[in-house]
């Protein structure tokens, strides 16, 4: 009986999952895709190609660096070694996310599976919402936006392909400028660690910063250290207040 | 061969795309199941994650694609700001902070004669 109830319970949090695709990042994401969508269809690329694109990287900046590699005629050492830099970032996010995600005894290959669904959006939403839910069930309620957040813009992309048209400047402005803005407010909004606000200050600063010094690593460098930095300067207020109390 | 024979498309768009990503988040989970939910350790991890992420931010603001690559940097970073202080001045609701970044934006492109 309690067994049922526990399935059940999984069942019901897979399904508020995937109620997130009726939430505003979600309709962010779709909208990037749209233009996607319109960079694909410049570049000529066929409608199953791009379909099977967003299934299996996901993630749209390596996707946006894979098209322009093929694009460029670059061979597949040199397209695969340009997706992997941009795509570093992706192993400290993965890294914050999981333990926050998995249960008592979550198999790790479910883990491995689901890490397929993690890019910036899906990680946004779920450092912000996960905490809301019983650890039992985070696992469930992530799988459930993940793979409907995936499912859905496959499908979109699908659809979208054949009737991609410009928007007006000022609407297609907004459009892209959503994005930023709306990372930035809920990374602030829903951080729970003070460590989360340093970082994020010191990243703002260190991507200009790199990108002016060091344009091939500037995301991963401004990471590394501006991170690094941000966890010592809040580590040290932290002993700080400890003495003093 | 090029990348719009056929298969090849797919075997391309499978190594130099899904492989290239997932291995960054296959060792992801291998790190972060290591990590103990209150350890010092994490919390680094959470550091160097926020600010790379915090590092696309800062590019999408001040290297744009698009249309907004011809707008002037004064009126992006001038709506993020406005947007960040209607966001701490009115109860830190995210849906504030957007909106107003968004609506000084679009007034702002529009005075421009976008």
């Amino acid at each position: 009986m309690k067994r049922e109830e526990d399935e059940q319970s999984s069942l019901a949090w897979f399904g508020k999952g995937m109620r997130g695709i009726f939430s505003l990042p979600a309709f962010i994401l779709m909208l990037s895709f749209v233009g996607f969508c319109s960079l694909t269809a410049q570049a000529g690329i066929p409608v199953e190609q791009v379909v099977f694109m967003v299934g299996m990287v996901w993630a749209l900046p390596a996707k946006v660096i894979l098209v322009s590699s093929m694009m460029s005629g670059a061979g597949l050492a040199t397209a695969f070694l340009a997706v992997s830099l941009s795509s570093v970032r992706l192993m400290p996010m993965v890294a914050a996310l999981i333990p926050e995600l998995r249960g008592s005894r979550t198999p790790t290959w479910l883990l491995l599976f689901l890490s397929h669904f993690v890019a910036i959006t899906a990680w946004v939403f779920a450092m912000e919402k996960v905490p809301h839910v019983p650890r039992e069930r985070r696992v469930a309620f992530f799988a459930g936006f993940g793979i409907t957040l995936v499912a859905a813009n496959m499908l979109l992309v699908a659809v979208v392909y054949h009737f991609v048209a410009d928007f007006p400047p000022i609407v297609a402005g907004c459009l892209f400028f959503l994005t930023p803005v709306y990372f930035l407010a809920s990374i602030w909004h829903s951080a729970r660690h003070p460590v989360v606000y340093v970082a994020l200050l010191f990243g703002l600063a260190g991507g200009p910063l790199f990108y002016w010094l060091f344009p091939e690593f500037d995301i991963l460098l401004a990471g590394l250290v501006g991170g690094t930095l941000a966890w010592l300067i809040e580590r040290l207020w932290r002993r700080r207040k400890e003495v003093r109390g | 061969m090029t990348w719009q024979d056929g298969w090849w498309a797919y075997v391309f768009i499978a190594i130099a795309g899904w492989l290239a990503t997932d291995i960054w988040r296959w060792l992801g989970v291998i790190t972060g199941n290591r990590l103990r939910d209150d350890s010092e350790a994490l919390n680094w991890v959470r550091a160097v994650a926020t600010a790379l992420v915090a590092a696309v931010i800062a590019k999408l603001i001040l290297y744009p694609t698009g249309v907004l690559e011809q707008s002037p940097l004064w009126l992006r970073a001038g709506a993020v700001a406005l947007g960040a202080a209607a966001f701490f001045l009115f109860g830190r609701k995210p849906a504030i902070g957007i909106a107003s970044a968004i609506a000084a934006l679009a007034l702002g492109l529009w005075w421009l004669g976008f």
